[in-house]
């Protein structure tokens, strides 16, 4: 799949942003990354420096932190070609908002913004920059795929994931009514609100059971947790997981929060 | 209405358990959302003259106090006359003193959320005027004492029956047998209690969807024609309008009208849209004697310059709340203000002050799915965002909240002690999790765990983890 201009040049050297929560709470996540976009031609650098994004401050409106962390990122991966995370929201963070945070500040504006150019989300960068087709993976069993909303909304993910899903052999992609609604997650929102996200996940969890899939897929954690944490309190027996997991073809590890009731 | 947005997160509890507006809330998510698809789908220039309605209304707001300007001169050429209102008490008393003037005893009014927002039904009736609501919904809630719960479906929190049980208490003059099972049967009964009251109206209120510089007219959009027999039968009319509803010309007036009832109902065009200059002249057939615009800022023009400015493009067509997951959950009532929704998470705290409305711009989970349909472009989460500055700014925050913000942020702007603490920390919670790889309930997770399991970590992180990998690689090192 790596096409031959590819081969004949550099590798493209990428940097993965695992983004906090793969760190801490699904690695498997972040190997799966690492499979997915080595596969593609490139070379995977982690650097130690990375922590999160930054949103939790960001969203809470607490721009000096933002700023610094901002700051510690880009130090950390601007050298690379490419800078992938296996999340919408936090590549939107990078991508989308990181420049703004500057404002006002040319020498760090323009820094943030050339770097903000080389940060996609891992799916649409293995679809759209990397040019991948198959990513030669099966699995016997159907899915059905949540659109998380930076994802779908700030950076365009949406057919992406499911042309390649659509090439997984032996999975079978059944929609659910209202993919591209909110989970409710939200970040702090999910606890600062927790009965309006509640409500906004029962019905996205009905919506999933709906679908008779046996497997959840989508490509940000945060949505995943909040989704499968859900789902395994109603005793549902779909399975969640990460899109990177399936496409990867790594799904030997437990589901997330486990399988079964 | 008493500003109730700081007690939302109570306002929202009570809502998801009302199960009378829970049923209710079910048709503005399956009403709405596909008929506003199906018509943008339906125009391939859609999402052209949404920028084309967002450019006129951003070159408005960078010239409002000439196109005002030049908006009065036509009115009054016109013969009517413009009153500028920079507080919603002005506004108030601007309309009493005209309605005293003319010795009325009974206003008609079509929907309008600006005579909302300054309260003017409460002070007339204090002052011993009839206000009576012309628009169905508008006034089923009069009759209910409730205020809109949407900007465009003001009583789309109640369900039919309930309606019918309204009308059967207040209507006690009509046949207690009557059939009122239809919809349309209650239509038809709020018209013919309605015609009635026009013809006894002394003045007519309505407010404006534009007001149009080239030609000083006033303009609305409606589909029942209430508003165009309020303006016209009662022997003055007076426009309530808040000072960013100019449009420079017919022809702009056009091109947004071409979005509005899209993204508001999915129809083409409202059934009337009904234009106004001045009163009545000796040739026309009919028309008031008076005409009367009121220009309310009401905080409005504090906003131009400011990061808040954009709010100003809004023509309330209602869209961004109809797509939003949070009204969905709570409806109208639960945001405690005048204006529910995205709009009015970020207008509210505008109008009435970050202080009392801060947990508005607060409660989103920034899907976007506003700024993904609002025909103006407004950076809807954006901004929602910035109130949250503010209010950070301001330390306006709950305690707890800004604690483990700033606990959490001095370890993600330390790598090493970041990952020193989380690699000793996630291997003891992943076995805690056990083998079912999840928590029904755990320590400071009460949030989380209230609703939903906790999903427990892998194990090592994948910092850890790949550190080892690396060690193991010896080109690698
Ligand atoms: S903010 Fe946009 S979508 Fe919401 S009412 Fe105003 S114009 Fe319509």
């Amino acid at each position: 799949m790596t096409s031959n201009a590819m081969n004949a040049a550099k590798r493209p050297q990428v940097g993965l942003f695992a983004t906090c929560l793969v760190d801490l709470f699904r690695p498997s996540v972040g190997f799966a990354s690492v499979k997915l976009i080595e596969d593609a031609g490139c070379d995977v650098h982690v650097p130690v420096a990375q922590t999160c994004c930054g949103q939790p401050a960001y969203n809470s409106g607490d721009r000096a932190d933002t700023r610094e962390i901002a700051e510690q990122v880009i130090e950390a991966f601007e050298g690379f070609d490419f800078v992938v995370a296996p999340s919408g929201s936090c590549a939107s963070m990078l991508k989308k908002h990181y420049p703004g945070l500057f404002a006002g500040d040319a020498a760090w504006e323009d820094r943030a913004r050339k770097f903000s150019e080389k940060c996609h989300e891992l799916v649409s960068f293995l679809a759209d920059v990397m040019m991948v087709r198959n990513t030669g993976a099966s699995l016997e069993g159907s899915v059905t795929y949540h659109d998380s909303c930076s994802g779908l909304r700030e950076l365009g993910v949406r057919e992406q994931p499911r042309k390649l899903l659509a090439q997984v052999r032996g999975a079978d992609l059944k929609e659910m009514t209202d993919s591209d609604v909110c989970c409710g997650f939200g970040g702090t929102f999910c606890v600062k609100y927790s009965d309006i996200s509640n409500a906004i996940v029962t019905k996205k969890v009905t919506n999933i059971d709906a679908s008779g899939a046996d497997m959840l897929l989508a490509g940000d954690l945060g949505c995943l947790m909040n989704m499968a944490g859900k789902l395994k309190r109603i005793g549902s027996k779909v399975e969640v997981r990460h899109v990177a997991e399936v496409l990867a073809g790594m799904t030997d590890k437990a589901p997330i929060a486990g399988g079964g009731k | 209405m008493e500003l109730t947005s700081n007690r939302f997160k109570q306002n929202a509890s009570k809502a998801l358990v009302d199960a009378q507006l829970q049923k209710a809330l079910g048709n503005v998510e399956k009403g709405f959302i596909a008929k506003r698809q199906k018509s943008a789908d339906a125009l391939p220039e859609f999402d052209a003259l949404r920028d084309n309605a967002r450019d006129i209304k951003n070159h408005v707001l960078a010239h409002l106090d000439l196109y005002l300007e030049a908006y009065e001169t036509k009115v009054t050429a016109a013969g009517g006359h413009v009153h500028w209102a920079e507080t919603a008490e002005d506004a108030r008393r601007i309309v009493l003193d005209i309605c005293k003037r003319v010795g009325a005893r009974t206003v008609t009014k079509g929907k309008s959320m600006i005579t909302e927002e300054i309260a003017l039904n409460d002070h007339l009736t204090a002052n011993g005027i009839e206000p009576v609501e012309t628009d169905l919904g508008e006034y089923i809630i009069q009759l209910r004492g409730e205020h809109p719960s949407h900007i465009i479906a003001p009583a789309v929190h109640l369900n039919k029956d309930q309606v019918e049980s309204d009308f059967r208490r207040v209507h006690t003059h009509l046949d207690a047998g009557r059939d009122l099972s239809e919809p349309v049967s209650l239509l038809s009964e709020a018209r013919e209690v309605l015609r009635q009251r026009y013809f006894a109206a002394d003045v007519g209120i309505t407010g404006a969807n534009f007001l149009i510089a080239e030609t000083g007219t006033s303009v609305i959009v409606t589909n029942e024609g209430n508003g165009d027999l309020t303006q016209t039968l009662g022997k003055v009319h007076v426009v309530v309008a808040s000072i960013e509803k100019i449009v420079p010309t017919l022809e702009d007036t056009s091109q947004i009208l071409r979005v509005l009832a899209r993204s508001a109902t999915g129809q083409d065009m409202s059934v009337y849209t009904t234009f106004s200059t001045g009163p009545k002249r000796p040739e026309d057939p009919d028309g008031p004697d008076e005409y009367h615009v009121v220009l309310l800022d009401n905080g409005r023009s504090a906003m131009l310059g400011t990061e808040y400015q954009d709010m100003l493009r809004c023509i309330r067509c209602g869209a961004c709340m109809n797509h939003c997951p949070v009204y969905h959950a709570v409806g109208g009532h639960a945001y405690g203000s005048v204006y529910p929704g995205p709009m009015g998470a970020v207008l509210t705290p505008s109008l009435n002050g970050i202080d009392e409305t801060g947990q508005l711009p607060n409660a989103s989970t920034f899907c976007g799915r506003c700024e993904a349909v609002c025909p103006m472009r407004i950076p809807l989460p954006k901004m929602m965002r910035h109130w949250r500055e503010r209010e950070f700014e301001r330390n306006l925050q709950p305690a707890v909240a800004r604690y483990g913000l700033k606990a959490w942020a001095f370890f993600a702007k330390r790598p090493k002690l970041y990952r020193l603490f989380a690699g000793m920390g996630m291997p003891v919670l992943s076995m805690m999790g056990g083998a079912s790889h999840r928590f029904r309930s755990l320590p400071l997770a009460g949030g989380w765990t209230k609703y939903r399991d906790l999903p427990a970590p892998e194990g090592k992180t994948f910092q850890q983890q790949w550190a080892e990998r690396q060690s193991r690689k010896p080109e690698a090192a």
